[in-house]
């Protein structure tokens, strides 16, 4: 039930991932970068979306090396459930616990707007529940959202639908690691949580979280 | 033969006359740093002494008022135990010079004025103004000033949720780029910059102190900008990421009762931080400069009126200032005790021991001259003659056109480039009237907007100074908001000359009224003068933010047409002209000025219509008249429209005739008795023109057709911005 969210100098979207957890029905708990273990009774893990160090060096490659990765590297070792949104995803690229890389827009600037997602990967504990073809409806808001990797190698669970893909290889909006625990997610689903503000398709993602 | 140097007073911008001032308000000659921080302090930038006079005729009271003008934000009771700081800057200047970092670091600044309220800042708007697209200078200057937005405002995880963009000749020597910011904190846990308690100490918190934008309040933002020479030094140099810590850390000081007050480090930097802190205190200040973290070797005068960024300066209980320290250090942030409190009221600086400033804060922070601007009015101009005005041959074609114009087509090209959504409470995103953002927590909203009128100012400064005024407020009730608070940046050219002053006064005079009728308080703002070059002078632009309530954040209403069969009507009943139209394209003729009272009945009747559900789209009719506004609501439903409008004096100023207050409305079939009784009560005209519905934009003009397919009106709407950028 309790799903720990990491908090770097520079985590933007922590409280909006812990408002969506527990909107999921779990509860939520931030955790400090300079932790050494996760809290007992940690199921999963959200490395939230922001500007971890200010993206000094690359998106990613500082907040990566913080003490309490240590802990989620075992956690994810072990099976547990990690979810990385936007810099998560850099930062879990960064780790080596997800393949490839995340470059820059194709547009070379930031960009933020509603995108249309498949489910192309349904077996894992992440996209079970939506099944495979299934659309949801989650914003985009990232300067370095193009995820290059090797397609035929990753497990790309998520692709975006009719669009163009930022330069994203195969459309990769979400990559899974081998054994599908560990997510990597460009779009932010704690932005689609709530019809008020447009959309609920995300909460699917973080009901995934709660019930590990 | 030798060459005489100015006298230093007039090298750093005062006038002999000020000089004086200064010798006889201290007794003596001042010192070299004391003559520096009296030229910044007494600056137009700082001490607004040529509008001072003016300001004071905006309404600034109401029931709801926290915290009026005179502080580093306006503060207002949003309900629930909420309070909202909100306050609008230009960063004019520096933005002409370095447009990346100037405007980066005008959004840094607003936000850490809202930030030094103890408020959580919430949302970002900016207004632009930048020259015609077809001048590479504008491209560049508005493609960077967009970027540079971006980069802060994304980095700091504070969403730009709205504003305005528009291209003029005018501004292609002087840009605007004025940032608004809104916060959220309880009213228990509001914070305020006056220092007290002798023995307190003075704690700098954020960057270290150096060279950059030593000297930008008097010499970037209080003279004309001259070409010829390159002032890039004045410029400062962003660093969002701490920024963002600033954000983080103080905000959970200032939750934890460490702050006794707190004031961002903006122009004239440390100088009118303290000055400001101890004059509005009556207390004093004794600064050590040794103790001031350096990022180069600098003169006393230099740290003193650096401008260095995402700096703030706290008075913390000598007790606390570890625990203040501890916090900054978790945060990876400098904080430094730099000084104290002290009785009296001098602010008195030391550097290698010797006392190098000792005048009383006041004389700087509240003693400058306040002028008087010459009122010289300017000739009336002739309302426009219809047959002067070449009337286009097919208006459907003219009706496309001035959908890809970039002053009317869709900003996605910059709203794109900002987070518009960080935080999640982003119920109504950029492109509608004016955007909705829920209270944290709540089940309240508050709309924003900014809006100007400038075309219309420079013809008849006081009706346009209503008319921008109203059209704020009419965007609000658009989405269902009651306006509450305003804050205003004045941008205008040099009120020393011509009728600048004059238009000063009677924009002023223009705006207040239209503010007084609709009971909404002016609770900050900035002045930005001198925005003229040898060849070109600005219009006279005041922006208007403003800030609306609504209580239910679900019952907002979006500008789209919703659904086939839908009723669509014309709420107001004022005449479209074409005079200073975007169909005109020029400040030309002489708009009618608007009808404040019947203004007023229209925002709270549309306020009100929403509020009971009662609308399914709304949409303020605005650059481009009733033809854009119809097609900008389809465009934005994805559903077509058919619509029969009498032809009235001429079709092209019927479709693309501008300014009255009217808004294009659409309501269920079986709800437009309800909507017309609601209307009628409130003495608003509601007019039926026609049905939501197909895939075009149809209007029958008298019998005569003009008709815009959805797709060729998204064609032009959506690439009309990048198009001109090419």
């Amino acid at each position: 039930m309790s799903v720990a969210v990491l908090r770097f100098p520079g985590s933007l979207d922590h409280e909006s991932a812990a408002r969506a957890i527990r909107t999921a029905g779990g509860t939520a708990a931030e955790v400090w970068h300079d932790e050494s273990d996760l809290p007992g009774g940690t199921r999963a893990v959200v490395i939230p979306g922001g500007f971890s160090y200010g993206d000094h060096l690359r998106p990613g490659a500082i907040a990566s090396r913080a003490r309490v990765m240590d802990d989620v590297r075992r956690h994810a070792e072990r099976g547990g459930m990690v979810l990385g949104i936007c810099n998560g995803f850099q930062v879990l690229c960064e780790a080596g616990l997800l393949p490839g890389a995340l470059r820059p827009n194709a547009t070379l600037s930031f960009v933020c707007r509603q995108t249309t997602l498949e489910v192309t990967d349904p077996d894992a504990p992440w996209t079970r529940a939506l099944g495979a073809g299934a659309h949801l409806s989650i914003p985009i808001k990232n300067n370095s959202g193009a995820w290059f990797g090797d397609p035929t190698t990753a497990r790309v669970a998520l692709r975006y639908v009719g669009e163009d893909a930022l330069g994203s290889v195969d459309a990769a909006a979400g990559v899974l690691d081998d054994r599908g625990t560990v997510l990597g997610l460009m779009p932010h689903p704690e932005e689609a949580c709530d019809p008020l503000l447009g959309s609920a398709d995300g909460l699917a993602l973080f009901q995934a979280a709660v019930a590990a | 033969m030798t060459t005489l140097e100015p006298p230093l007073h007039r090298q750093l911008g005062l006038t002999d006359w000020e000089a004086g001032r200064i010798d006889e308000l201290l007794g003596r000659r001042p010192t070299h740093p004391e003559l520096v921080m009296f030229s910044l302090m007494w600056s137009e930038h700082c001490s607004y002494k040529h509008s001072r006079r003016l300001l004071r005729r905006f309404p600034t009271e109401g029931p709801s008022v926290l915290q009026g003008p005179g502080e580093n934000a306006g503060v207002v009771d949003v309900g629930d135990g909420w309070a909202a700081a909100l306050k609008i800057e230009s960063h004019n200047h520096p933005s002409a010079v370095e447009p990346f970092e100037g405007a980066a670091t005008g959004v840094g600044g607003i936000v850490r004025d809202i930030l030094a309220m103890g408020a959580r800042p919430i949302a970002l708007l900016d207004s632009l103004r930048f020259g015609e697209l077809a001048s590479a200078r504008s491209r560049h200057l508005f493609a960077r000033s967009v970027a540079g937005i971006g980069h802060y405002g994304n980095c700091i995880g504070v969403p730009t949720v709205g504003g305005e963009v528009a291209f003029d000749d005018r501004y292609e020597d002087s840009c605007l780029v004025n940032a608004m910011c809104v916060g959220v904190v309880r009213h228990d846990a509001l914070l305020r910059s006056a220092a007290s308690g002798p023995g307190n100490a003075v704690v700098l918190i954020g960057n270290r102190t150096g060279a950059d934008g030593i000297g930008g309040a008097s010499v970037l933002a209080s003279a004309e900008l001259d070409e010829e020479e390159d002032r890039r030094p004045s410029v400062q140099v962003s660093d969002p990421f701490t920024e963002r810590k600033l954000i983080d850390c103080c905000l959970e000081l200032a939750g934890r009762g460490a702050f006794v007050a707190l004031q961002d480090l903006g122009a004239a930097g440390l100088t009118s931080a303290s000055s400001e802190m101890a004059a509005k205190g009556g207390v004093g200040i004794e600064l050590d400069l040794d103790a001031v973290p350096l990022r180069q070797p600098l003169e006393p005068a230099e740290i003193l009126v650096s401008e260095s960024q995402e700096r703030m300066l706290a008075v913390v209980e000598p007790g606390r200032v570890g625990e203040v320290i501890a916090a900054c250090d978790r945060w990876e942030l400098l904080a430094t005790a730099v000084g104290r409190v002290t009785d009296g009221g001098n602010l008195l600086a030391r550097a290698a021991g010797r006392v190098v400033v000792d005048v009383p804060a006041r004389l700087l922070a509240d003693d400058a001259p306040a002028y008087d601007v010459p009122i010289e009015p300017a000739p009336e101009p002739e309302p426009l003659q219809l047959e002067d005005v070449p009337a286009p041959s097919d208006l459907a074609a003219a009706w496309r056109d001035l959908l890809a114009r970039p002053n009317v087509a869709s900003k996605r090209w910059v709203y794109q480039q900002y987070d518009h959504l960080v935080g999640a409470n982003t119920v109504q995103r950029p492109g509608g009237d004016a955007a909705v953002v829920r209270l944290p927590g709540s089940s309240r909203a508050i709309a924003l907007t900014t809006d100007g009128a400038e075309r219309h100012c420079q013809l008849d400064p006081r009706a346009g100074g209503a008319a921008a005024v109203l059209e704020a407020a009419r965007t609000l009730a658009c989405v269902g908001a009651r306006p509450a608070a305003a804050t205003d940046c004045l941008n205008f050219p040099n009120p020393e000359k011509g009728a600048t002053g004059w238009r000063l006064r009677e924009v002023i005079d223009g705006m207040s009224e239209a503010l007084r009728a609709l009971g909404v308080p002016v609770v900050s703002g900035n002045v930005s003068l001198y925005n003229e070059s040898g060849s070109r002078a600005i219009y006279p632009t005041p922006v208007v933010g403003m800030m609306g309530l609504l209580f239910e954040a679900a019952a907002s209403v979006t500008h789209g047409f919703d659904a086939d069969g839908d009723a669509v009507l014309l709420a107001g009943a004022a005449t479209p002209r074409l005079d200073g139209s975007e169909l005109l394209g020029e400040a030309r003729g002489r708009p009618p000025a608007p009808d404040v009272p019947a203004q007023a009945a229209l925002c709270a009747a549309l306020a009100e219509a929403a509020e009971r559900r009662l609308l399914r789209s709304a949409h303020d009719v605005a650059a481009g008249g009733v033809a854009v506004a119809l097609a900008e609501s389809a465009l934005a439903g994805g559903l077509g429209v058919e619509v029969t409008l009498p032809v009235g004096r001429r079709g092209d100023e019927t479709l693309f005739g501008e300014g009255g207050g009217r808004a294009v409305v659409s309501c269920r079939r079986d709800g437009e008795t309800q909507l017309a009784e609601l209307f009628a009560s409130h003495g608003v005209a509601l007019k039926r023109i026609g049905t939501a519905g197909g895939a075009h934009v149809a209007v029958d003009l008298g019998g005569q057709p003009v008709a815009l397919g959805l797709d060729e009106a998204a064609e032009a709407y959506e690439t009309g911005l990048a198009e001109a950028l090419r």
